[in-house]
């Protein structure tokens, strides 16, 4: 019946939207950063575990609609291990992915967010897809807005 | 009643034989915006092929007759609500443009620090976002009056929070985001039995119910036209003569005036006084299509039509396992609002949007309705006349296969 939405909400999508990973608050976080759409009133909250510029753990608090849960699920998977700099890279690809900016998918530098590319179709979801990795964003760049539990 | 002209109405809208994503258009958003019949139209193109000129200001022929035609329609619009005069009917851009035209200068001229203004808990913000602006400036105080959990107006608090302070009641007549529709005989009589004036905020319930102002006695009624199969961009505020005369103008310019000299400006008479600058003459024509439109039908069959849609609507929906209503008053207009358990509203959306049904998801402009029911945003269905029971049928299978596949 949804067949043309299969790009869109692929088999994957569902699974993380019913199984989110990394779905808790970090009581020890380094850095904790809120996202919020007006639009949709979607809102999360993301704790980043740090060792200097790596990011050792990731986990996210809150609900929204199942391609911002899948995507900020995926993103917590994801940037585990990475640095700043590489989660940064991997934010612009993905946003060039999401917006369409880009036709190819450099499948070997998003991996499993190519996932998310069906949103390029649909431009009214696409920040449901990048609210996560905004809020990413910020919790890199905005060090005063974050907050450290030591 | 003589059976509801279903076919001939539908065949009277263009826009309902489009295909949205290759199905037929189930559209299912009026309340944000409906869709306009070829009568209307054609009247704009009409104006603007052979009537066309600016008004009020030529001798010339073409501009004498788009005068008549614009003021024509003012005369259909005082027909329609059943106003006393058509110095009544100010054309402004629509509700939200209406609520703060009143805020600007019945509000400024007759709303003092520590005075209060009352609305509900059910507001659009367009009947929020005005009066918090004048409160901030002059140090009044906004009142809401809280609502229950089927969405309804509770009243007894409501009385209670009519003071002495309070200045005016500011209330909407139907709720865009839940349906209901307020108690507003009972309103205005309490708040006429202290003097206070009563504004309606009628964006919603214009078009699916008959409107008298002067057997309601409200002071002033607002709605847009997009929500009454009328262009967008037009809209009227309705106020009393007595009120609208002592009230300051809005802006100024042209055709507001009578007399301008470096010294002193001599305002125009009602409603000009309140329609500086040149209006939008062509969707005021289309609005008086639209109100001629709607008198042919009658309001009192689209009503009792309507009432049969959303009780049909809301007999299947209920039918549905995990599908919450929101709002779900006694007296309720032809929205139905949801949630369903573990779907965003925004995926209800997407998925029927790709079977042709066009529905609202967000916060329908009414973030505290969606903060009192502790949801981020709701599904809504809402329902115009040109809406059938099969379409009823082709959203609610819709919402049970979305529902089989989220899983
Ligand atoms: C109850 C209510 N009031 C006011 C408005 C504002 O109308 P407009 O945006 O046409 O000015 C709306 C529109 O959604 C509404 O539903």
């Amino acid at each position: 019946m949804f067949d043309d939405l299969r790009d869109l909400y692929q088999e994957v999508i569902f699974d993380h939207n019913r199984n989110p990973r990394n779905f808790h608050v970090m009581q020890d976080a380094d850095r904790k950063v809120e996202g919020f759409n007006p639009l949709c009133g979607d809102r999360l909250t993301l704790f980043l575990k740090m060792d200097g510029d790596k990011i050792t753990d990731a986990s996210f608090q809150g609900s929204g609609c199942a391609i911002s849960t899948a995507s900020v699920s995926l993103m917590t998977e994801i940037i585990k291990g990475k640095t700043e700099a590489e989660a940064e890279d991997l934010f612009s690809k993905f946003h060039e992915m999401t917006t369409g900016k880009s036709k190819e998918i450099n499948l070997e530098a998003i991996g499993k967010l190519a996932v998310l590319a069906g949103v390029r179709e649909y431009p009214a979801r696409v920040k449901c897809a990048t609210l996560a990795w905004h809020t990413l964003d910020a919790a890199i760049k905005n060090e005063q807005d974050s907050i450290s539990t030591e | 009643m003589t059976t509801f002209p279903i076919e001939k109405i539908r065949a009277d809208f263009p826009i309902l034989q489009e295909k949205i994503r290759n199905k037929p258009l189930v559209y299912l958003d009026n309340a944000a915006s409906c869709q306009k019949p070829q009568q209307v139209i054609d009247s704009i193109v009409h104006c603007y092929s052979h009537e066309y000129a600016n008004v009020h200001r030529g001798v010339h022929t073409l501009s004498v007759k788009a005068t008549d035609r614009y003021e024509g329609a003012r005369e259909k619009v005082k027909d329609f609500i059943n106003a006393q005069s058509t110095k009544e009917i100010v054309f402004v851009r629509g509700a939200t443009e209406a609520i703060n035209l009143i805020a600007q200068t019945f509000g400024k001229s007759n709303i003092k620090a520590g005075d209060e203004i009352l609305i509900t808990a059910m507001e659009h913000h367009s009947n929020i976002v005005p009066w918090q602006m004048l409160c901030a400036e002059t140090g009044a105080i906004l009142k809401v009056a809280p609502i229950n959990l089927q969405g309804e107006l509770i009243y007894a608090e409501f009385e209670k929070l009519i003071t002495d302070k309070t200045r005016l009641v500011s209330v909407v007549h139907m709720s865009n985001a839940l349906g209901t529709v307020n108690p507003v005989e009972k309103i205005i009589a309490a708040a006429k039995a202290k003097n206070i004036p009563v504004l309606l905020d009628g964006a919603q319930a214009i078009p699916h119910m008959a409107v008298d102002v002067q057997a309601l006695d409200c002071d002033f009624y607002v709605f847009s036209g997009h929500k009454l199969y009328a262009p967008s961009g037009i809209g009227v505020m309705y106020g009393k003569q007595a009120l609208l005369e002592a009230m300051p103008p809005y802006q100024g310019g042209g055709d507001m005036i009578r007399k301008v000299t470096f010294e002193e400006t001599e305002y125009n008479a009602l409603p000009y006084k309140f329609e500086a600058g040149t209006p939008s003459i062509a969707d005021v024509i289309g609005l008086g299509a639209a109100i001629d439109y709607l008198n042919d039908i009658g309001m009192d069959n689209i009503a009792a039509y309507e009432a049969e849609l959303l009780n049909y609507a809301t007999v299947k929906a209920k039918q549905i396992k995990g599908l919450r209503l929101i709002g779900e008053a006694q007296e309720k207009g032809a929205i139905l609002s949801f949630v369903l358990d573990k779907i965003h509203p925004h995926d209800i959306g997407t998925m029927l949007d790709s079977l042709g049904i066009a529905i609202r998801a967000g916060h329908h402009c009414a973030m505290p309705v969606m903060d009192f029911f502790e949801v981020p945003a709701t599904a809504r269905a809402s329902f115009a006349m040109y809406n059938t029971k099969e379409e009823v049928d082709v959203l609610i299978n819709g919402i049970e296969s979305l529902i089989e596949i989220f899983g």
